[in-house]
C-alpha cells in the first residue's frame, strides 16, 4: 500500500518498480510485457495536462493532488459484501458481480461457468484458469501510447471482471457489474475488465459505479470489449457517486463483421466523471449506437469523449449525448469520428445537445470529423441552450407552475436517451432515477439500479409540490 | 361581467401592436374577433393569457372583477382562462396524460380541491376524448408530437374540455383544418358552451362561425376594435372582404 498524491509520474514509476512483484503476481508473459510498455508510455506522456488536446476542458490537477491510498493487493479482510447489499431489491434479474473498493468481492471463488459455457469471474482468476482467452484479447484494444490513464491502468491493475460468452450463445439475463466504494480513507482504485463475446452471441451488461460514503474516491477503470462476428452487446454504464468522487472510465469496443453495440453512459451524480468510449468498427456491416446522459449540478463535472474508428466499409455509427447542467456544473463532449481510407458507405451521425439552467453552468462541445473516404454520409450537430420558451409558455398556460413546467421539460429532454434503453426494467428504473435526480431527491444511497421502484409499481409522474 | 378590457395598449420590442382595445365579455357569451392578418388578433389573445413576450404599456384587463395584468400565466390559467393555440407546441417526451394530470391537479390545488384519483382522472380523459372524437390512446403519446394539423387542434379542444375554463380564447382554431376536422372541433366547442362560460373565437374567416355561432362579432383593425355587431357582421365581412374595412377606416 502507498498513500500519497498522484500528481507525480516519477512517483508512479518508483511505486511500480517497488511493487511489481505484488502487482504482477498472477501475470502471464503478455501482461508483464504490457506493463513495461505502459510504464514507458507514461514516462513519455506524463499525466494529462490542460495543454493536451483531449484534456483541454477538464483540469484534473486538483483531483490528482489529494493523497490517496493505493493498494496493490486485495486488502479487505472480513468485509461482508452481503451486508453492503442487504437492502437490495432483486427485481432486476441479473447475474450480479460485485467489486468492493476495486477488488473482486469473492476473490477466492472459482470462475462461474453457466450451462451455456459463459464464464463470469475475476480477471485475476481468469489469468490462472483461462489464460488462452485472456492472452488472445488483453491489451489488444486499449491503446496506451497516448492515453496516460489507460497506461496507468495497464501498468498497475491486477484485478477486475472477466466475462466470456462462447459462440452462438444468448446470455439469458443481463450481467451486472457493480463497483462499490466503501472505505474510511480516500482510495485510488484501478480495475481492469475484459469482456469477450463470441460470434452470433448476445450479452447485456450493466456496469455501475457507486459510493457508500463521502470520501474522495478516485476510480480509474478500463474495460475492453470484444464483439465477435454478428454478435451484439448492450452496455449500460451507470454512475451515481458522491460529489467528492472522481470516476475515469475508458471502454474499448472492438466490433467484428456485422457486430452490434448499444452503449449508454448515464451519469447522475459525481464530482468529476470522465467516460471515454473508443469504438473500432473493424468488420464490414458493424453498427454502433453510443448514447450518453449527464445531469450535473453544484460544481460537478462530466466529460464524455467518444472516438469512433470506421476501419471497415459499410458500417454505421450514431452518437447521442445529452446534458442538463445546473448551478456551476460543467460538461464536456468530445466526439471524434475517423473514417479510414477504404471505409466506403460509412454512415456516421453525432449529436450533442445541452441545456444550461444557469448562466454560470458551462458546456464545451467539440465535434471532430476526420474523413479519408469519399462515399460516406457523416453529420454532426451540437446545441447549447436554455429550455424552450415556447414550450414553457404552453405548459404554463395550462396552469402548470414555472418550476414544474421546467421539470417536465427537463425530464422530457432526458427521456429521449432513457427511452432507447432496451431492458425494460432497467429503463423504468433509470427513468425513475432521472425524475428523482431532477427533483433533487436522489441520494447516493439510491444504489444505482439496485434500490429503485419495483417494476410492478410503475412510477407515475406526479410532482410533489412540497419538494419545490 | 366576466372580462373587461379597457384601452389596452401592448407591443413587442417597443413596437406598438394593440392601440387601445376595448372589449366586454359577459358570462355565457360567444364572441368572435375577426380582422385581416397582422392587426393584432393573436397578440390580444397572448396578452390576455399572460405571455411575457409582450409589454402592456397602457390600459387594463379585468377578469372576474380583478386586474390580471400582474398575474403570471399559470395563475391566469388557474383562475379559469384558457388559450387555444394557433400553433400548438410539440413537446417530445411529455405524455399528454402527465401533462393534463399535472395541470389539472395544480388548478385543483389552487382552488383548494383534492387531486383527482388516478381512476377518476382516466375516466375524465376517456369522456373528454369522445367529445372531440379522439380515438387513439393518448396515454403514451407525447404532447402534439407527430400530430397532424387536425389532431393538434382537436387536442387543444380536448385540453379545454379537461380543464373546464370559464373563459376560452381560441386563436385561429380553424386554420389548417379540413371540413371534417372543422366540424368535429366546432362540435366540441359547442358542447362546452354554457351559461357560465364564455368563449372568444379569433378567426380570419367566416367559415368557422357557421359552426360556432357567435353572439357578438368584432372587427380588429390596426390594433383597435373598429366595428362590433351581431353574427350578420361576419357574413357582411365575408361578402365585402377586409378591403371594405380598410377603405372605411381610411375614409375617416
Amino acid at each position: 500500500m502507498t498513500n500519497a498524491p498522484l500528481n507525480d509520474v516519477s512517483q508512479f514509476i518508483s511505486w511500480f518498480d517497488e511493487n511489481l512483484k505484488t502487482i504482477g503476481r498472477n501475470d502471464m508473459p503478455r501482461w508483464r510485457e504490457l506493463r513495461k510498455q505502459a510504464i514507458k508510455a507514461l514516462e513519455t506522456t506524463g499525466l494529462p495536462k490542460p495543454t493536451d488536446e483531449r484534456w483541454r476542458n477538464t483540469d484534473i490537477a486538483k483531483q490528482l493532488s489529494i493523497p490517496y491510498e493505493q493498494h496493490y493487493e486485495d486488502f479487505q479482510i472480513g468485509l461482508d459484501v452481503e451486508k453492503i447489499f442487504a437492502c437490495e431489491v432483486p427485481d432486476l434479474d441479473t447475474f450480479l458481480i460485485t467489486m468492493v473498493n476495486g477488488w473482486y468481492a469473492y476473490r477466492n471463488s472459482a470462475l462461474r461457468i453457466l450451462p451455456s459455457g459463459t464464464i463470469i469471474g475475476s480477471l485475476s482468476r481468469a489469468l490462472r484458469d483461462a489464460p488462452e482467452l485472456v492472452e488472445a484479447h488483453l491489451g489488444r484494444y486499449a491503446k496506451i501510447e497516448d492515453n496516460p490513464f489507460a497506461a496507468l491502468n495497464t501498468a498497475f491493475a491486477s484485478d477486475g471482471i472477466f466475462i466470456f460468452v462462447p459462440d452462438n450463445t444468448v446470455v439469458s439475463k443481463p450481467i451486472q457489474m457493480v463497483n462499490v466504494v466503501d472505505h474510511p480513507e480516500n482510495l485510488f482504485m484501478q480495475t481492469r475488465n475484459l469482456v469477450i463475446v463470441g460470434r452470433n452471441s448476445h450479452l447485456e451488461l450493466v456496469h455501475c459505479d457507486d459510493s457508500h460514503n463521502h470520501t474522495a474516491g478516485f476510480t480509474n477503470s478500463l474495460t475492453e470489449v470484444y464483439i465477435g462476428e454478428n454478435a451484439g452487446v448492450d452496455y449500460y454504464k451507470m454512475q451515481n457517486v458522491n460529489d467528492h468522487s472522481t470516476v475515469l472510465h475508458s471502454a474499448w469496443f472492438n466490433l467484428e463483421r456485422d457486430a452490434r453495440l448499444n452503449s449508454f453512459a448515464i451519469s447522475l451524480n459525481g464530482g468529476l466523471i470522465r467516460n471515454e468510449s473508443f469504438v473500432t468498427l473493424n468488420g464490414t456491416g458493424a453498427d454502433a449506437n453510443i448514447c450518453g446522459l449527464f445531469l450535473m449540478d453544484k460544481k460537478q463535472q462530466t466529460d464524455n469523449l467518444v472516438f469512433v474508428d470506421h476501419a471497415a466499409p459499410n458500417c454505421t455509427s450514431s452518437e447521442l449525448f445529452k446534458g442538463i447542467l445546473d448551478d456551476y456544473a460543467r460538461g464536456v463532449f468530445n466526439g471524434h469520428i475517423l473514417v479510414r481510407p477504404g471505409a466506403q458507405q460509412t454512415v456516421a451521425y453525432q449529436s450533442n445537445r445541452n441545456i444550461l439552467l444557469t448562466d454560470k453552468a458551462r458546456v464545451n462541445t467539440q465535434p471532430f470529423l476526420e474523413i479519408y473516404a469519399d462515399d460516406v454520409k457523416c453529420s454532426h450537430g451540437a446545441t447549447v441552450g436554455q429550455l424552450d420558451s415556447e414550450a414553457m409558455f404552453y405548459l404554463r398556460s395550462r396552469g402548470i407552475g414555472e418550476e414544474n413546467a421546467r421539470m417536465l421539460l427537463m425530464y422530457a429532454f432526458a427521456a429521449e436517451v432513457v427511452g432507447k434503453i432496451k431492458i425494460e426494467i432497467l429503463r423504468d428504473r433509470i427513468d425513475d432515477l432521472v425524475k428523482k435526480r431532477l427533483r433533487g431527491e436522489l441520494s447516493i444511497c439510491d444504489q444505482c439500479v439496485l434500490h429503485c421502484s419495483k417494476p410492478d409499481q410503475p412510477v407515475v409522474f406526479e410532482i410533489d409540490m412540497s419538494k419545490i | 361581467m366576466l372580462l373587461q378590457i379597457k384601452d389596452l395598449h401592448a407591443g413587442i420590442n417597443g413596437k406598438e401592436i394593440l392601440r387601445g382595445v376595448n372589449l366586454e365579455v359577459n358570462a355565457g357569451e360567444v364572441h368572435a374577433i375577426m380582422g385581416p392578418n397582422g392587426t393584432g388578433k393573436s397578440t390580444l389573445a397572448s396578452v390576455i393569457a399572460g405571455r411575457e413576450l409582450f409589454d402592456v404599456t397602457q390600459g387594463d384587463v379585468i377578469f372576474k372583477g380583478h386586474s390580471i395584468l400582474e398575474m403570471p400565466v399559470e395563475q391566469r390559467a388557474r383562475e379559469g382562462i384558457f388559450l387555444g393555440f394557433q400553433y400548438p407546441v410539440e413537446i417530445p417526451g411529455v405524455s399528454i396524460t402527465n401533462f393534463m394530470r399535472t395541470a389539472l391537479n395544480e388548478i385543483r390545488k389552487y382552488r383548494g380541491l383534492e387531486p383527482l384519483s388516478g381512476a377518476a382522472f382516466l375516466a375524465r380523459m376517456e369522456e373528454k376524448k369522445k367529445l372531440v372524437e379522439i380515438q387513439t390512446k393518448l396515454t403514451n403519446r407525447s404532447v402534439n408530437e407527430g400530430f397532424s394539423g387536425g389532431e393538434k387542434k382537436k387536442n387543444e379542444i380536448f385540453q379545454m374540455a379537461m380543464l373546464e375554463p370559464t373563459l376560452s380564447i381560441l386563436d385561429e382554431t380553424d386554420s389548417g383544418l379540413d371540413i371534417d376536422a372543422l366540424r368535429i372541433v366546432a362540435n366540441g366547442v359547442n358542447a362546452l358552451r354554457s351559461e357560465d362560460n364564455s368563449i372568444v373565437v379569433i378567426t380570419h374567416y367566416q367559415r368557422l362561425l357557421e359552426y360556432i355561432v357567435p353572439d357578438i362579432v368584432h372587427v380588429l383593425y390596426e390594433g383597435r376594435i373598429v366595428k362590433t355587431g351581431g353574427k350578420e357582421l361576419a357574413l357582411e365581412l365575408e361578402e365585402k372582404g377586409y378591403e371594405w374595412i380598410k377603405k372605411e377606416m381610411e375614409g375617416r
